[in-house]
């Protein structure tokens, strides 16, 4: 047959030992090589960034270990953990958006539908306000991750008829969203002001409080889901193509949308646990992400956590060295700069 | 593989669409299921493909209940393409085509030889080959067609069920549709089961038909057998002449209209 001579745009990985096979596509897999650079390059600058600026190759030298010990000291112990947390949390916020979007087949979905961003916040602020002087800091995202556990499992059980139906399922946590947003704002308007602007900074989202201990619960919460993550690939791919499709061809749809939902849910609550309520990272970097590697999301996935640490890299880099003295919360930035880039895709680079 | 239904009811809330049908599918055949708007033929359809569930009776597959059996079993023994369904923005059309084989994968098997033969192969029956690297929104409606036949092909499936999908289709695109639903049953010896809308092409391809009515299947048989002005007149509401096909010599039902009336030598009289 003609067609297995000529060269096509996907690759062939075999190994029949094994029984693993894949098609791999060949220029996404490339755009997210150049992904990967790019990042490495964010995080090497952002690293060396700050009031006192180190250059990328003395980052580099202290990075494989061959630095002079003051720059060590900096890197090691202030600018790597918070830069590493950024970009560990974004990724994992932009993975959970495009599983959303996946499943709900709408562009406009993003796990904030689910009230998992409401539950967080709520109870952030409920820790911030009545329990922070009893209990160490160190607890606050566990009782973010706590609220906004409870809130999704809530939304869900409530959605539940038989079924979930994505669409009915987003509306209910709209409500639920809203409900939680008056919440809060009651229990801020009674806050002292030390406590507002705590709880106001924890809500936009920010990178002042990350530490090694972030970058290792992320690291392991993200480790855990990956190969969670690389199951659901075929799921979202076949949930993509309409419910009748999906049911057709086999898929135990109801079922596969629980694991979808688990997955999305502890993704979101990872990272906002750690960096509070970031804005437009979950929504925008998937949708960056397909215009660069189309809507496979053997692609769109690895694309968009790529994407997702880049925007917040970025927008805490700019948070802390462009206004200095102040630490300005990173989630002012990620919208700031990632719906630019997303609109210069969209007019521009409209060729698929 | 044989078909069946038994004492099937489904109903949507409280109102029942097909009240205790029985149907025999038997394979091997070409079966085209007509009926006038909404009278449950595609509802009937939905329920034989497990996409809809029984309120009473059952659809079975060789005497196993269909509800019963694992649904990827099911995916390698029929197929279904539903009326409506929307490929997601810039999928390629090896990309959806690709989606057929989910039932014989699993997560580290996902494109074995086999898997790249039969989707090819799939590509080739429905002459989507040549397109297979471009998106599918950019296709005519009647390539687009083709391309999500080539993907329930690609299920490697023995039975194939389609809900109108002739529809929104232009002539020429309806014949080609159908032409290849033959070539899939003719060469492929593969069971069709059709619903389809336009009388004439049911009566041209199908070897059997079934017809929906009263939420039973108020006949079936050849279509030498069904189209009878009073089996038309009953089922559709509207009489009819039966002439034959000038080029197929099956039977061809020309009906009359509401307003127009005709003298013997065609001419409108009023």
């Amino acid at each position: 047959m003609k067609q297995f001579g000529a060269r096509q745009p996907y690759m062939t990985l075999r190994i029949p030992k094994l029984g693993v096979s894949f098609l791999v596509e060949r220029q996404p897999l490339w755009l997210i090589a150049c992904l990967v650079l790019l990042l490495f390059i964010c995080m090497l600058y952002a690293t060396g960034a700050g009031s006192l600026p180190i250059p990328a190759s003395d980052v580099f030298k202290s990075l494989i270990g061959h630095g002079d010990p003051l720059n060590d000291l900096i890197i090691r112990e202030f600018r790597l953990p918070r830069v590493l947390t950024a970009v560990l949390a974004g990724a994992a916020l932009a993975l959970s958006g495009a599983v959303m979007q996946g499943m709900v087949r709408n562009p406009l979905a993003s796990p904030d539908l689910m009230g998992i961003t409401s539950g967080a916040g709520l109870a952030a602020v409920v820790f911030l306000n009545f329990f922070s002087g009893d209990w160490g800091i160190h607890w606050l995202p566990v009782f973010a991750a706590a609220g906004g556990a409870i809130v999704a499992g809530a939304v869900f059980l409530a959605a539940w008829k038989g079924g979930i139906a994505p669409i009915r399922m987003v509306l209910i946590g709209v409500g639920i969203t809203a409900l939680l947003g008056s919440a809060r704002t009651i229990i801020m308007l009674q806050a002292n002001i030390w406590q507002a602007a705590q709880s106001y900074t924890w809500l936009v989202g920010s990178l002042h409080s990350s530490s090694w201990s972030s970058v290792q619960m992320l690291f392991i919460c993200l480790l855990v889901l990956s190969p969670l993550l690389f199951i659901a690939v075929r799921y979202i791919n076949l949930h993509a193509l309409g419910d009748e499709v999906a049911l057709g061809a086999g898929s135990a749809l109801q079922r596969e949308r629980i694991l979808l939902i688990a997955l999305l849910t502890a993704l979101a609550g990872a990272g906002i646990s750690f960096v509070g309520g970031i804005s437009f990272v979950a929504l925008m970097s998937p949708h960056i992400a397909r215009r660069l590697v189309g809507p496979s999301f053997g692609a769109v996935l690895p694309a968009s956590a790529l994407i997702g640490a880049m925007i917040l890299v970025t927008s805490d880099l700019i948070g802390r060295t462009m206004f200095v003295p102040l630490d300005i919360p990173a989630g002012i930035f990620t919208a700031l700069i990632g719906a630019p880039f997303f609109l210069y895709l969209l007019t521009k680079v409209w060729s698929r | 593989m044989q078909l069946s239904a038994k004492h099937l009811t489904l109903s949507y809330g409280t109102h029942n669409v097909i009240e205790d049908l029985d149907l025999d599918l038997l394979p091997g055949r070409f079966t085209v299921l007509i009926g006038s708007n909404g009278c449950g033929k595609s509802t009937l359809l939905r329920a034989l493909a497990r996409l809809m569930k029984a309120k009473h009776g059952a659809v079975y597959i060789d005497g196993h209940a269909i509800a019963k059996l694992p649904t990827k079993e099911v995916a390698r023994r029929l197929a279904i393409l539903p009326q409506s369904h929307a490929a997601p923005e810039g999928i390629t059309v090896l990309q959806l085509v690709k989606q057929g084989r989910f039932p014989h994968q699993s997560w580290r098997r996902q494109w074995t030889e086999h898997d790249e033969r039969v989707v090819w192969h799939a590509l080739e029956a429905t002459k989507t080959a040549d397109l297979a690297h471009r998106p599918v929104d950019s296709l005519s409606g009647g390539q687009r067609q083709r391309v999500w036949i080539a993907m329930t092909l690609a299920q490697e499936t023995e039975t194939l069920l389609l809900d109108e999908p002739t529809t929104y289709l232009d002539l020429a695109h309806q014949i080609e549709i159908l032409d290849l639903l033959y070539t899939l049953h003719k060469e492929g010896n593969r069971t069709i089961i059709v619903v389809l809308h336009d009388l004439n092409l049911a009566a041209r391809y199908a070897d059997h038909i079934v017809a929906i009515h009263n939420h039973k299947v108020y006949v079936q048989g050849p279509p030498e057998e069904i189209m009878r002005p009073e089996i038309i007149q009953e089922v559709f509401s509207i009489r009819c002449q039966i002439i034959r096909d000038p080029l197929s010599g099956t039977p061809m039902c020309v009906p009359y209209s509401g307003v127009c009336v005709y003298d013997p030598d065609g001419e409108i009289v009023r």
